[in-house]
């Protein structure tokens, strides 16, 4: 069973973003935190760490380090350090990221 | 005030000094352990965990021999810590690089390794490879790198786990660390012995004193007639997030912890006491690392900070007994890590001065 998310977004706004969280479209208002969008969002994890534990926004001020997901193909991003934006594109963060590929030659 | 009695007191409980203790305690002596406070100069906290040959002793043959005997002895002493401790230090000894992008550089030291390798015989080798021979080996080295040296030999281990694991140690083999133990004056007794007075106002007596306090050394050692200067020397480094791939290679500037993160490092300044980090030195490494393997240019920097090494004028170990003091010893060195299994082992039979005791008068005081 899917957990609903156990925050309201109290303003109303007229100017939102679109964007797609976990495989689904979601809208909130304009000037969200990525965090606060997950957290009004989606009752469940947004990141599963390497040892298998299950985490989401914690610290909402860039310490703790729980909020990471994947950020239109950009790893270990901080989700309460980032605003929402038309078009994103967020993953879960699951276990460690990876080196990638060389950009030098 | 109480008066504590051992029969041998070691001042310092960082790498060197908990080292040092096992060898003796594993000979069946009673060892107390005095480490300082947490705002001393700790280079045990601060160091990149390298079990490395490459370079060291090239101009000193005793310390080439010694380092190769180091590095041999360090699968042994890493089963032996992991007995004692439970603690895996994560010991992987399956050679490291010396990059270079600099031809003059690389070539020097090419140089620099063939007389090394004449110092230790058969039992020091390394490699030189060009640019387009390290790339087709490792593909994603950086363009800029022209070369690079590799020995077999080399190779690292976590370090901040093998300082948990060698406390641990210590304790097990029923040695005493004393925490907060800053010792401020040594005197030695009259009827043999030293007293050991610490910044508490308590007194450590003991029938011989080893001081392996590292940068800590420098207002003790004259009071044991030391005559060694040390000083320190700042490294700074970076680490960077964890990542869930292995690196290709381990150099001594780059090297990945079995954790996961990136450790980058290998910068040297006179600067005295201050082991600030600095943003131009921070830059320089970070350009270093993607210059070396361009793919890390993504990965983020978690943490930088500075670490003073120890050094004493010629930058090699010193292994000294005071002769106004007998029973007073000095040890001191910069590769604490690599040494390790050699403090742990042979260095109990130098202090015996038993008939297997190693010979160790290239390293005394009387080359400065």
């Amino acid at each position: 069973m899917k957990t609903d998310s156990r925050f309201k977004t109290l303003i109303k706004s007229t100017n939102d973003v679109n964007f797609t969280l976990f495989g689904e479209i979601v809208t909130v208002p304009k000037g969200t935190t990525l965090a606060a969008a997950i957290l009004s969002n989606f009752g469940e994890a947004s990141r599963i760490t390497e040892t298998g534990a299950l985490r989401t926004a914690f610290c909402m001020m860039g310490v703790c380090f729980d909020c990471l997901v994947e950020v239109d193909g950009n790893p270990n991003i901080q989700s309460c350090m980032v605003l929402v934006h038309d078009q994103m594109v967020v993953k879960r963060q699951i276990g460690l990221r990876s080196i990638g590929i060389s950009k030098d030659d | 005030m109480l008066n504590n009695q051992s029969e041998i007191a070691i001042i310092g409980g960082g790498v060197v000094g908990l080292s040092v203790a096992i060898g003796l305690l594993q000979s069946g002596h009673k060892v107390i352990v005095c480490d300082g406070e947490d705002s001393d100069a700790r280079a045990s906290f601060g160091n990149f965990g390298l079990v490395w040959g490459q370079g060291k002793g090239w101009n000193f043959a005793p310390y080439a021999k010694l380092t190769v005997d180091a590095i041999a002895a360090w699968e042994d002493f890493s089963k032996n810590l992991n007995d004692l401790s439970g603690l895996d230090v994560s010991l992987d000894q399956n050679g490291g690089f010396e990059f270079f992008t600099d031809p003059d550089k690389l070539n020097n030291f090419i140089s620099m390794l063939e007389i090394q390798k004449g110092h230790a015989g058969n039992r020091f080798n390394y490699e030189a490879l060009s640019g387009d021979e390290l790339r087709n080996q490792i593909p994603g080295i950086g363009s800029k790198v022209v070369g690079a040296t590799f020995s077999q030999l080399d190779g690292h281990i976590n370090p901040l786990r093998f300082l948990r694991a060698l406390r641990r140690a210590v304790k097990v083999l029923g040695g005493q660390i004393k925490s907060n133990a800053s010792v401020k004056k040594i005197t030695s007794n009259k009827d043999g012995g030293f007293s050991l007075i610490l910044a508490n106002g308590s007194v450590t007596s003991s029938e011989k004193v080893i001081l392996c306090a590292g940068l800590g050394a420098i207002k003790l050692a004259d009071q044991l007639a030391f005559k060694t200067n040390i000083r320190p020397e700042r490294g700074e480094l970076l680490i960077t997030e964890k990542l869930g791939d292995q690196l290709p290679f381990i150099s001594s500037t780059i090297r990945q912890v079995d954790e996961g993160g990136i450790q980058i490092g290998g910068t040297h300044a006179d600067v005295g006491m201050d082991d600030n980090e600095t943003l131009d030195i921070m830059v320089d490494l970070a350009r270093h690392a993607v210059e070396i393997y361009p793919a890390l240019s993504n990965v983020r920097v978690l943490r930088a900070w500075g670490a003073l090494r120890v050094m004493s004028p010629d930058g090699y170990p010193v292994y000294a007994q005071s002769e106004e003091y007998p029973g007073a010893y000095l040890i001191t060195c910069h590769s604490g890590v690599t040494l390790a299994s050699l403090h742990a082992s042979i260095l109990s039979d130098w202090i015996e001065n038993n008939v297997r005791a190693p010979n160790l008068e290239a390293f005394n005081e009387n080359r400065f």
